[in-house]
């Protein structure tokens, strides 16, 4: 393969996914000196950003800025963003074999874990996951219902989004209206009825997922006092030699700040935001037309495994809380792409290293690598999948090193985006996210808020004239 | 964060060898994967031990004919197995106090991977990175925003 990542033939590849992975995986395959490299970034959605801008909550902007390192991606020469192209459906695997060099799937986690218990599906139990979506204005969710005229709402779990989650919740209309929060959801949460709401976790307060600071927002909204109960988080001794042995100040100074919160008496805010520990849902239970009306929950405790880790244990104690709407955020996987191995037991693409791997012969395919959470899971803050895409990376131009890439008949710019606009007439540009970008900041900077979100594709067709 | 994710980037096979087998053919083994330990297991596919690279540097500082040894005469039996759930910070901890640089990750009484400290710190410096990498993306952005 003498000449591929040269000027006649420069080394084409597609990148499946526009995160945060897609552009840190173009950035360091488009900055390596000696190859010549043209990226195509494929994502389904017509937007860019993946989750930076459909999953970081909405009164978190100062996340949002890492989207300026990827306009600086995307403004280097021999990079092109292909928005509203679906893989698997508007181009396909044979498809990118025959334009393409090397593949690379970046395409994250993008669907919840479910909790396995009775009255899961009930009506009003939903994944965190889908609310998210919506109050984000993600193009395929702009008509969910949560019943916000509930009294009390549950949100399973304590990690990064179910804390979101409750605090969104628990935001006063006149918080939320200072964001970019999606019109719809900033319509039906300025309607809210509910007065309480709780955050569950299975474990104790030293094992919860939250970071310090967002622990310490939640005992700071306008209209919500926070609520801890005094018994639930003083430290077990399990916990306490833990933390002892690592010398964890965060943990520490975590435990020190929900003990404060334990001792506060309420300051009369209209609304109820209760973070429990060490219980765990066994059953949600509906009333005669199906939805749910409440909860049981039985106690756990800890024990330490094999490794010192403190994992949590059911007792035989059980208590029910009334709840009208429930959220669980337990845990995400990622969904299996057409024709691309899968380890079903992480939920991710089978790899090694971010090579691909052939599940009969367990040797990497050539020219197919993955990245991001849908390579390791997902684990990790935004910068976390930088270092990751640069190992996918180096496997790259290892294997193009030896010549083990795929021998694509038509490997030319032009030819893969003739495949596009024949597949998908309708595709976004980068050019046309900048002036959509362009829009929603105006409207935004009208109403004193960063953007209003475009949420429906007509919508945006319709902006940009198409 | 939990050891599942470090099992995640590994392909879906931990490198195994049967008691019975002799050293030579452990030797092959560890070369030939570029790893640093075998998991020992019995016909049933059970892990029954571990052997590391540094049993056999044991064995061969003292005994010429190392190589002819069997497996299950040099293993470490007893071996301190981690689960998928585990969290890094814990394992990493116990790993470290107890020196032990392999660890073997059972899900419901099957083996499903190995874990190496060089994994262990390779996650965290990555964590490390990332999480500098993003608070720095955020306090150079000149935007400002309304969040905090």
């Amino acid at each position: 393969m003498a000449g591929v990542g040269t000027a006649e033939q420069p080394l084409r590849v597609a990148i499946i996914g526009a995160g945060p992975t897609g552009f840190y995986a173009a950035d360091a395959l488009l900055r390596k000196e000696g190859v010549l490299v043209e990226v195509d970034l494929y994502d389904r959605l017509p937007t860019p950003y993946g989750l930076v801008r459909l999953g970081v909550a909405p009164d978190h902007q100062k996340i949002k800025s890492v989207t300026a390192v990827f306009d600086k991606v995307a403004a280097t020469p021999r990079f092109r963003f292909f928005g509203g192209v679906e893989f698997g459906k508007d181009v396909t695997l044979v498809d990118l074999r025959a334009h393409y060099h090397q593949i690379l799937y970046s395409t994250g986690a993008q669907t919840d874990r479910r909790m396995e218990i009775p009255g899961e599906d009930l009506t009003r139990s939903h994944p965190a996951t889908e609310f998210v979506a919506w109050y984000n204005g993600h193009p395929d969710y702009p008509d969910s219902e949560f019943d916000l005229s509930v009294e009390r709402a549950a949100v399973v779990g304590v990690g990064n989004v179910a804390v979101d989650v409750a605090r969104i919740l628990s935001r006063t209309p006149e918080e939320l209206a200072r964001t970019d929060i999606a019109d719809h959801a900033l319509g039906a949460l300025s309607r809210s009825r509910i007065r309480e709401v709780y955050l569950l976790g299975r474990r104790g307060p030293a094992q919860a997922a939250f970071t310090n600071p967002e622990i310490k927002e939640l005992g700071e909204l306008a209209g919500a006092d926070i609520e801890v109960r005094p018994e639930e988080v003083e430290l077990d001794p399990l916990s306490r030699a833990a933390i002892e042995k690592s010398q964890d100040r965060a943990t520490l100074k975590k435990v020190e700040i929900l003990q404060g919160y334990a001792r506060q008496r309420p300051t009369g805010k209209p609304r109820k935001l209760v973070v429990r520990f060490l219980v765990s849902p066994v059953e949600l239970i509906g009333d005669a037309t199906g939805r749910v009306v409440k909860m049981r929950l039985v106690k756990n405790e800890l024990y330490a495994t094999q490794t010192g880790a403190l994992q949590p244990r059911a007792t035989d104690r059980f208590e029910e809380l009334s709840v009208g709407l429930v959220f669980r955020s337990v845990g995400y996987r990622g969904v299996p792409l057409p024709g691309v191995p899968f380890n079903e037991s992480w939920g991710v693409i089978l790899n090694v290293k971010g090579r691909v791997i052939d599940p009969d012969t367990k040797q990497p395919l050539a020219g197919e690598y993955t990245a991001g959470w849908i390579k390791r899971g997902p684990t990790g803050v935004i910068g976390t999948n930088k270092p990751d895409a640069a190992e996918t990376v180096e496997c790259m131009f290892e294997d193009l090193a030896r010549g083990a890439v795929l021998q694509p008949s038509q490997p030319s710019a032009a030819a893969a985006e003739a495949l596009v606009r024949q597949r998908k007439p309708t595709f976004f540009s980068w050019a046309d996210w900048l002036r959509l970008n362009e829009i929603e900041v105006s409207r935004g900077r009208a109403q004193g808020r960063p953007r209003v979100k475009f949420v429906r594709v007509e919508e945006m067709l319709a902006a940009l004239g198409r | 964060m939990d050891i599942a994710r470090i099992l995640a980037t590994k392909g879906d096979t931990a490198v195994t060898v049967r008691p019975e087998q002799n050293i030579r053919e452990a030797l092959t083994l560890l070369g030939r994967h570029n790893i640093g330990a075998l998991i020992v297991v019995d016909t049933a596919g059970a892990p029954v031990g571990i052997l590391s690279e540094r049993d056999i540097v044991r064995e061969a500082a003292k005994n010429e004919a190392v190589f002819t040894r069997r497996v299950v005469d040099l293993m470490t039996r007893d071996v301190i197995t981690g689960q998928p759930h585990d969290d890094l910070t814990a394992v990493a901890h116990t790993m470290t106090e107890k020196r032990i640089r392999h660890l073997p990750v059972m899900d419901k009484g099957k083996l499903v991977g190995i874990v190496s400290i060089g994994d262990i710190l390779k996650v965290q410096r990555d964590h490390y990175r990332g999480e500098a990498d993003t608070l720095q993306a955020m306090i150079l952005d000149t935007e400002g925003g309304s969040g905090r």
